[in-house]
């Protein structure tokens, strides 16, 4: 034990959100044979609890690891994650109180469930369910990493602390239900907010103010680059990666169930105004990435080891350990583990929704919802477990590959749950071939780029236009749903098909 | 449709090759940060205004 101050304090806070955690399925209780009840908490979140959980579950332990990480490795490219957060919430105004009161009107708990219901047509829903589930694992995974760091700053040891930590997630996860993790967030937040405050006025007065830190990014990091003659170099990079990774945010399985949670459209409208303030606080974080640099912890002998261990991830676990008392780095790491377990938590609950509406109900089994929730209960941790072991076996750089995909893949799911919440031109068959070009050019551009890039340089007119995969490749798969939608329109229409009305739209 | 307020946002999010410049910096902050920060409360403020006007309206539920 290296910091045995910090990891007391680290501990008892874990300790605490842990008894929390198995607290929650009384609180607000309901019925948890019910999957409405252990998966969405019976549609009963107000305004307030929503802002945590929604908050709690998109700001995650990964990105409190991974944008400053980014940020000290790469420099202004990171700083991408603040027009994302931006931008992702008139999208969430725009598009998810619909898809709200759809899935109230006729009890749908996932996006895939709105989709089969809107086409009649389960293989369509199955490809959106198996898309959510495959994205959703190595995210599950990052989240372990990023304890892992938390917990390797401490100095412990070996693997045993994150195998106790997410069986016990497991265990909570399996009796309270998304109760768990909407109460956690709230500890979670209120540690986070505190230390991102604490950070920004401490560790600036440290190094001699903003002005200083700034002055030591070197001027290629401080913004991005010009972009060349003939091309448009990091702006549309920048700009794409912000607008594709905003549109895939909210169709990620997680962040469907922490929004259909809400009690109704107007606390998912009220929270796309106050949201933001997370965004906020997103952008002091990724500052600290620089603060790292101007520090100089990278050069530090004590941290030489971490940083060889886990790279620029290890930049703000050495920030917190260099610029705070021990106390206090054990308060900061514990908002870090805790912002793993709570999207860990919604995360396999989700994925569980889904494996029982969209595969189990589907294909084979179901019926009897007392049964069908005790298959969401177990898969829940068939998740974390799969997740676990996935991370004890395979690099890290694997996960961290994987979810890169992930964000690639969950994307091509936008056409067939976005578009179909406006209109029912699309024909079911249609977008599922949209949906496989979709997946399948963006894995090959992944793979093209040995699994390291996001973006590539696609040449338009002797133009060349670098973009985020994801948003160019969801443009191909919903032009290609479109021009197929015509014939099939004409000669095997599914409108007949849809168990929804046109006015569950207006 | 006051919803289409709600563009805007995109505009000044994503407007880059505008707000890529150091100066002018404030309190430290290069253009290209305290711009940015800055879009947050003002993307909000957007949204608060097109969230009351359509409550009023009432064609939002």
């Amino acid at each position: 034990m290296t910091y045995p101050v910090a990891t007391i304090i680290f501990l008892a806070l874990i300790v605490f959100v842990i008894l929390l955690g198995f607290g929650a399925s009384r609180w607000k209780a309901g019925d948890m044979s019910h999957i409405e009840e252990w998966g969405l908490g019976g549609r009963r979140f107000g305004t307030l609890i929503s802002w945590f959980l929604i908050g709690g579950d998109i700001y995650t332990a990964y990105t409190f690891i991974a944008i400053p990480a980014l940020m000290f490795g790469a420099g202004a490219l990171g700083f991408f994650a603040l027009p994302y957060t931006i931008v992702c919430y008139p999208i969430l105004y725009v598009v998810f109180p619909k898809l709200w009161k759809v899935a109230h009107k006729y009890g749908y708990i996932t996006g895939p469930e709105f989709v089969r219901g809107r086409y009649g047509n389960k293989y369509l829903g199955l490809a959106i369910g198996i898309t959510g589930i495959f994205a959703t694992m190595p995210y599950i995974a990052l989240q372990l990493i990023g304890m892992q760091t938390v917990i390797g700053a401490l100095g412990i040891p070996g693997h045993l602390p994150l195998i106790i930590a997410f069986g016990v997630l497991a265990a909570f996860t399996y009796t309270s239900g998304i109760r768990a993790p909407a109460m956690i967030a709230i500890v979670k937040d209120i540690l986070i907010y505190i230390t991102v405050l604490a950070a920004v006025i401490v560790i600036p007065s440290e190094l001699g103010g903003f002005g200083a830190i700034f002055a030591k990014i070197s001027p290629a990091k401080l913004i991005l680059a010009t972009p060349p003659a003939g091309s448009t170099g990091a702006y549309t990079g920048y700009a794409t990666l912000a607008l594709g990774s905003a549109m895939a945010l909210f169709l990620y399985p997680h962040s469907t169930t922490a929004v259909l949670s809400a009690s109704g459209p107007k606390v998912i409208r009220r929270n796309a105004v106050f949201l933001p303030a997370y965004s906020f606080l997103l952008g002091l974080l990724a500052l600290m990435g620089f603060m790292a640099v101007a520090s100089g912890v990278s050069a530090m002998p004590q941290f030489a080891a971490g940083f060889k261990q886990y790279g620029p991830s290890f930049a703000v676990p050495a920030l917190v350990l260099n610029s705070f008392p021990a106390w206090f780095a054990g308060v900061a790491f514990a908002a870090i583990a805790i912002g793993a377990l709570v999207p860990a938590a919604i995360m396999s609950i989700a994925s569980a929704n889904i494996f029982t509406r969209d595969i189990y109900t589907q294909f084979g089994g179901g019926g009897n919802p007392r049964r069908d929730t005790l298959v969401a209960k177990l898969f829940s941790i068939v998740m974390v477990v799969g997740a676990l072991v996935f991370i004890l076996l395979i690099p890290g750089t694997y996960a961290v590959q994987l979810q890169l995909l992930g964000g690639m893949w969950i994307i091509q799911t936008f056409p067939a749950i976005v578009f179909s919440l406006f209109t029912r031109f699309f024909n079911g068959w249609a977008l599922l071939i949209g949906w496989a070009v979709g997946i399948v050019s963006a894995t090959w551009l992944v793979t093209l780029n040995n699994f390291a890039g996001a973006i590539w340089a696609f040449h338009v007119f002797g133009f060349t236009v670098p973009s985020y995969i994801a948003l160019a490749t969801v443009l191909v798969n919903a032009l290609v749903a479109a021009l197929l939608s015509l014939p099939f329109n004409i000669f095997a229409s599914d409108r007949g098909r849809d168990a929804t009305l046109a006015t569950d739209y207006v | 449709m006051i919803r289409w307020l709600l563009a805007v946002i995109f505009v000044l999010a994503l407007s880059v090759p505008f707000f890529n410049q150091i100066e002018p910096s404030l309190f430290g902050f290069p253009f290209f940060y305290w711009y940015q920060m800055l879009i947050v409360p003002v993307a909000a403020g957007l949204t608060y205004i097109v969230f009351i006007v359509e409550n009023k309206q009432g064609d939002a539920e």
